[in-house]
């Protein structure tokens, strides 16, 4: 009885002690990549990163002010494109859906979720490029925002479908519309956890380099408008990180931690502005 | 489960409209004696799917008194009740036969919106929505395309719904800041907001402390007045604490409707009479 008490206490512990150290594990991993990142970027990081253009090979300094300003551009395309769709879509399954189609549409979009971006960036390529000639921001937009859409349909989808179905029949026996249900009362409830997942959708695709290899492509000029070869940090430190130049190095390093500042502040701005906004909706 | 038990407990439907025409349950009646009718009820047949869940129920509800609707779990007596501002139809392969005159007009010829807006609805649990009190209230008002002061209507709703004096410094905190009592009073407010002729109270008392379901009881009994109220109810003391009519529905049937007073003290069907006393439910 004893021996078995023991080895019961044991196997508590030994069970405890390794989700312990799984836990240690997955968070160190993500804390050595940060701090890395932060000691080699800091260092690299200066004024002229965020002003001057690319300086030519061999000459010292200079920044990526332009791939800044194109990572941005690209993300606010892909925004574009990819949260109406797939929001609406979210919508579409969680409030309208049948049984088999909705089916569909799910499968369907895990299996775009599962595609290779490299997959869809010769689907961009294919659609976007080929017909224009030549890359562009547009094309890099469009390639980001397909890959955003199965995140935002099954996040949108997933919280509205949390939403109790008490609070819908509260609204329509009050002689509202379900799309006026769903606009006032369902959508509103979970517009947080909506948020939440569209901000993962845009810190995924703003790391994403392969669909932009050869849609938005890049350069080492500004590029005006949406119409030419864009310059986006991720392909800039792909680019930088494989030359044989130690100061294109320390380029690359800051280049990653900007990006990743970059998708921490989008997160930060989405939220406060959710905040605000809620707490002056109750006003 | 009702397909199998009802074959060996079959007598013929009590239709129930002559009943509630009695003239001795006129007298019950009390200050409604010569109430007119809201609803007409006939032949009302409906089915989840395949399965039956009412059975040619016919009743009348009288204008300005309280109904219950009593019976044991899975009677009907939600279903019944939802069919009255067609809310089933928010629920999948559903299908009902029969008539359901509201004020002579047939309700499923009716506009839905409309009929709903006159036809109030307040659930088993609070459902306030995640928003302010005063937006909870509004709501109704807002989506029907409400021109007036929006605030007064509120106001009044409130007041009619017994929480003004309780909530008037906290307007603009959410719903969720309320106890349930209160959420469920707010709830009341939210349908009253609209001013529907009919109020229709699905258990509102089923997750409520006594004390506030007392105030509900209370509440009931003012609104009376400015409109019909149809209750369904676990709590047979509740039914007859409050109510002008009561029917009792047993298997997707009415066994008997008629008012609260004679049907809780001479109930004239032995399956009525087991269940108020307590043998079955």
């Amino acid at each position: 009885m004893t021996l078995h008490l023991r080895w019961r206490k044991f196997v508590n512990l030994l069970m405890l002690g390794l989700t312990g150290v799984c836990v240690t594990v997955a968070v160190s991993t993500l804390l050595i990549i940060l701090g890395y990142l932060v000691i080699h970027g800091a260092r690299s990081l200066s004024w002229s990163f965020f002003t001057q253009l690319p300086k030519p090979v061999g000459e010292a300094g200079g920044g990526m002010a332009n791939a800044i300003l194109g990572s941005a551009k690209l993300i606010f395309l892909a925004s574009c494109i990819g949260i109406p769709i797939g929001c609406i879509t979210g919508i579409y399954l969680a409030e309208f859906g049948g049984k088999t189609f909705s089916f569909l549409v799910r499968y369907t979009t895990d299996l775009l979720n599962g595609v290779p971006s490299i997959v869809i960036g010769i689907f961009a390529y294919t659609l976007v490029v080929l017909p224009m000639h030549h890359f562009s921001a547009l094309a890099g937009g469009f390639a980001l925002g397909v890959m955003m859409i199965p995140i935002a349909v099954r996040s949108t989808e997933e919280f509205l479908r949390a939403i109790p179905r008490s609070l819908r029949e509260g609204s329509v026996a009050l002689g509202a519309s379900k799309w006026k249900t769903i606009v006032r009362v369902v959508i509103p409830a979970a517009i947080g956890g909506i948020t939440t997942g569209i901000m993962l959708d845009i810190a995924r695709v703003a790391g994403e380099t392969a669909p932009l290899l050869f849609t938005a492509f890049s350069n080492r000029y500004w590029s005006p408008g949406w119409n030419q070869p864009t310059a986006s940090l991720p392909v800039m430190i792909y680019t930088y990180a494989i030359a044989p130049y130690d100061d294109w190095h320390r380029q690359a390093w800051a280049a990653a931690l900007v990006l990743l500042a970059l998708v921490l502040l989008t997160n930060i701005v989405a939220r406060l502005v959710l905040y605000s906004r809620r707490s002056s909706a109750s006003r | 489960m009702v397909g199998t038990m009802t074959s060996h407990i079959n007598p013929p439907v009590i239709t129930t409209a002559a009943r509630t025409h009695d003239p001795s349950a006129g007298a019950a009646l009390k200050d409604t004696a010569n109430a007119q009718l809201r609803f007409h009820v006939a032949g009302l047949n409906f089915f989840y799917g395949a399965k039956q869940s009412l059975f040619d129920v016919n009743l009348e509800i009288p204008a300005n008194c309280i109904t219950a609707l009593i019976g044991p779990s899975g009677c009907g007596k939600s279903t019944f009740l939802r069919t009255l501002n067609r809310m089933q139809e928010t629920v999948r392969h559903t299908r009902v036969q029969g008539t359901v005159l509201l004020d002579g007009q047939s309700i499923f010829d009716m506009d839905v919106v409309r009929l709903r807006r006159r036809v109030g609805m307040v659930f088993q649990r609070p459902n306030p929505f995640p928003k302010s009190i005063f937006e909870n209230v509004a709501y109704g008002l807002r989506i029907n395309g409400f021109r007036g002061k929006l605030a007064d209507r509120v106001e009044h709703s409130l007041h009619r719904a017994a929480l003004w004096d309780e909530v008037k410094d906290v307007l603009h905190k959410s719903a969720y800041a309320l106890s349930g009592g209160q959420q469920q009073r707010l709830c009341i407010a939210r349908a009253l907001a609209v001013d529907p002729e009919v109020l229709l109270l699905d258990e509102p008392c089923s997750a409520l402390d006594p004390i506030s379901t007392a105030k509900i009881e209370e509440l009931m009994l003012q609104l009376r007045s400015a409109c019909t109220v149809v209750i369904v109810t676990h709590n047979m003391q509740q039914a007859a604490r409050v109510s002008d009519v009561a029917a009792f529905l047993l298997e997707g049937k009415v066994v008997e409707c008629r008012p609260t007073a004679q049907l809780f003290t001479t109930p004239s069907d032995p399956r009525t009479e087991a269940y108020i006393t307590g043998r079955f439910g």
